[in-house]
């Protein structure tokens, strides 16, 4: 038993970090939110590079047929850095759909990440992200998988999510039951890592302003009430993370608990993601009620996200049945 | 990153299932803060010993096995799984025994280990006083030179202090150099508590039960050959017992799992009426679960050669709360019969007994309010300032 990334996952988490912290990701969600995506596929084109595209592409289609413990470190990353566009679609779902369907859009092209493909899958994702901008969109409808076409656009609180109704088109190949729930749990997933890390960054900006504004005559970090807020956040996300890495171990090792221990990270990763938010906002104060500050983009990723790929609630009543099914 | 067990480590740990299915006594033992179920437990503390199930973390020269950190969080988990009794020596293992093994004597190590671990001296822990509870350091207890005898004179008192009802000897912090800091002149001490001068005067809980006791001091001969670690080193050797007391060693996440458990079980049979509990018994178990894989991380992280620091009031935040919050969740399925202990009661009261229990978690081993202020500090790294 080792329960720990090892140094490549390490590195590979750096090496994220340290291109995503260069390239002003929070102006780039800005741009993208306005339809202007120039700097997010820049963005998106050097991820690729960097191997995310590929990640849970199988190696006979070009990708890296990692594990889904791989694919939390750059999701995680991807959330702690705000990057906009259909990541979790694009490299996580999709791939799942497309190896297990047989069919539609090539493997090698999403690899690379010259490909770009969205997917609606109703009723936990009703809509389609990013519909404009990928190239094929897809639908998944209990087990069968469509192409798409994108419908009318809806507006997110997370304007940088940018979500379309989907019209059903051409039937690509139908999935076993088992197939498609293992493949929306990676995308479950990746949605918690993308949770874990951006509540980790509200977590951090947090610190760092309670440190430096001072009322009063002091840093509002010196006061009890502000260090406990913020130890709340640090005992949340803690217990959190484990609970996100050990669903990707049971993905990854194909155990019959998969289900129970993805939906019990999604469940508590946006609890705790979304009580730093709260927290974050509540101490920046009126400044972090702007617009203009970036802290803001976070705070509604994270709401967006709460509620994305499947309530809390929903997720704990899954964990419920399976933990109260009696055992054969 | 994996969970696997190796095939010593599933060997160790179906033994342990095997000895324990064959041995757990099949009703619960009296009370262990009573007069009676204290010698029953001490009998069970003989029977663990005996076949060498008391500590197995610990060397084999001690009745120990040479376990591995990972080899005893799976112990405990069967331990919880198999309803084991309640641990009568806990304090005295897993309070002092660590600090025996890293600043005790030779000397020390052979008289006082091995009849911890076969239950023949049960350990009280000395550390609140009427005036120093979370403010450990403002103790008043004295400790004075006694040259000619070659020892320390005590005087003083000390509260709260777990199993001391009953229990044989006892361990604490007293103050030999009034004129140092808060912090220096400090010294760690062993004692037995039935020592000319000594007086106990047992305390009952909120459970009704005498579970700890103040103690009283009134010129206690301490022998040089008792103080543990150096004269004036308390405070430092006696953090190194809160840090563990917080960490890992203390809450072993068997306990939790073991209950979460039996929580979804009372929903299976009660939860068709309760609907709007189902999550927070889905709560309870994720909780449980989060705290088994964190403990698995930091078992990693120790065997790599990491350590634990202020972390551990991460830790002792979050398994203090979700123990009250499981049990709460279970009292609120009972309904009208939550409030019954004891015969009559359902499952003889253990979810009562379990939630008075949990109860002290949030405030022994620095209130959370302390820890919360650490987590601050000491981990986010906020100004410590004007709290």
């Amino acid at each position: 038993m080792r329960f720990s990334l090892n140094d490549e996952q390490r590195g590979f988490a750096q090496s994220l970090d340290d291109l995503l912290g260069d390239a002003d990701v929070p102006a780039a969600s800005r741009r993208w939110a306005d339809g202007d995506g120039a700097a997010g596929l820049k963005l998106w084109k050097r991820l690729a590079d960097l191997g995310v595209s590929a990640l849970c592409v199988p190696e006979a289609h070009g990708g890296l047929g990692a594990g889904p413990v791989d694919m939390v470190v750059a999701f995680e990353a991807l959330g702690r850095h705000l990057v906009p566009g259909p990541h979790v679609e694009s490299a996580v779902l999709a791939p799942a759909l497309l190896a297990a369907s047989g069919g539609g859009p090539g493997l090698d092209a999403l690899a690379d990440g010259t490909t770009m493909v969205t997917v609606a899958a109703p009723p936990l994702t009703p809509f389609a992200l990013d519909a404009d901008v990928a190239h094929e969109v897809l639908l998944l409808d209990g087990t069968t998988l469509f192409t798409a076409a994108a419908g009318e656009a809806r507006t997110s609180v997370d304007r940088s999510r940018r979500l379309f109704d989907v019209h059903r088109g051409e039937e690509v190949g139908r999935l076993e039951p088992a197939a498609a729930e293992r493949a929306l749990d990676g995308a479950v997933l990746a949605c918690s890592a993308q949770l874990l890390g951006a509540g980790e960054r509200a977590l951090a900006t947090t610190v760092e302003y309670a440190g430096s504004r001072r009322q009063f005559g002091r840093a509002i970090g010196e006061y009890q009430a502000v260090k406990h807020a913020l130890a709340d956040i640090r005992v949340a996300l803690d217990f959190a993370r484990p609970l996100v890495y050990g669903a990707a171990v049971s993905l990854g090792a194909g155990s019959p608990d998969a289900g129970r221990d993805v939906s019990a990270a999604k469940a508590a990763v946006s609890d705790a993601a979304y009580l730093a938010s709260r927290t974050a906002l509540q101490t920046h104060g009126a400044i972090g009620y702007t617009e203009e500050y970036d802290l803001g983009l976070w705070i509604n990723k994270i709401r967006a996200l709460t509620t994305a790929w499947g309530t809390p609630r929903h997720h704990r009543a899954r964990v419920l049945t399976a933990i109260t099914a009696v055992s054969p | 990153m994996n969970l696997d067990l190796g095939d010593r480590e599933r060997a160790f740990r179906d033994e342990a299932r095997g000895w324990l299915e064959r041995h757990v006594p099949e009703s619960p033992l009296p009370h262990m803060d009573t007069a009676e179920g204290f010698e029953a437990h001490r009998r069970w503390e003989a029977a663990l010993a005996a076949d060498r199930w008391s500590v197995v973390s610990w060397p084999a020269a001690y009745l120990g096995r040479d376990a591995s950190l990972l080899e005893w969080v799976l112990f405990e988990e069967e331990y919880y799984r198999a309803g084991g009794p309640a641990r009568v020596a806990q304090n005295g293992i897993s309070l002092l025994a660590p600090i025996l093994f890293e600043y005790g004597t030779p000397g020390q190590r052979y008289r006082y280990l091995r009849p911890m671990a076969d239950g023949t001296e049960i350990w009280a822990q000395a550390w609140s006083e009427p005036e120093a509870g979370s403010d450990l350091a403002a103790l008043r207890s004295t400790a004075v030179r006694d040259e000619a005898r070659g020892g320390w004179i005590l005087n003083g008192q000390k509260t709260w202090s777990s199993r001391a009802a009953f229990a044989h000897r006892g361990f604490g912090l007293f103050r030999s150099d009034p004129a140092a800091g808060r912090h220096k002149g400090l010294t760690y001490f062993l004692f037995p508590l039935g020592a000319d001068g000594i007086t106990v005067r047992p305390i009952p809980k909120l459970d009704g039960h005498p579970g700890f006791a103040e103690i009283f001091f009134e010129d206690v001969f301490v022998p040089d050959t008792d103080v543990l670690g150096a004269p004036g080193d308390g405070w430092r050797v006696a953090m190194s017992t809160a840090g563990n007391e917080r960490g890992l060693s203390l809450r072993s996440p068997g306990r939790y799992r073991t209950a979460a458990d039996r929580l979804s079980a009372l929903w299976r049979e009660r939860g068709s009426g309760a609907a709007d509990l189902g999550d927070r018994v889905a709560n309870a178990w994720i909780a449980a679960q989060a705290y088994r894989l964190y403990t698995f991380g930091a078992v990693t992280r120790i065997s790599e050669g990491g350590g634990i620091g202020a972390e551990g009031s991460v830790n002792k935040i979050f398994w203090s709360e979700l123990d009250v919050r499981l049990h709460e969740t279970a009292l609120d399925l009972l309904g009208a019969e939550a409030e019954l202990r004891g015969t009559g009661a359902v499952a003889d009261g253990a979810w009562m007994d379990g939630y008075l229990f949990a109860l002290s978690g949030p405030i022994y081993a620095g209130t959370n309010e302390i820890q919360r202020d650490i987590v601050a500090e000491r981990v986010l790294g906020l100004p410590r300032g004007n709290r």
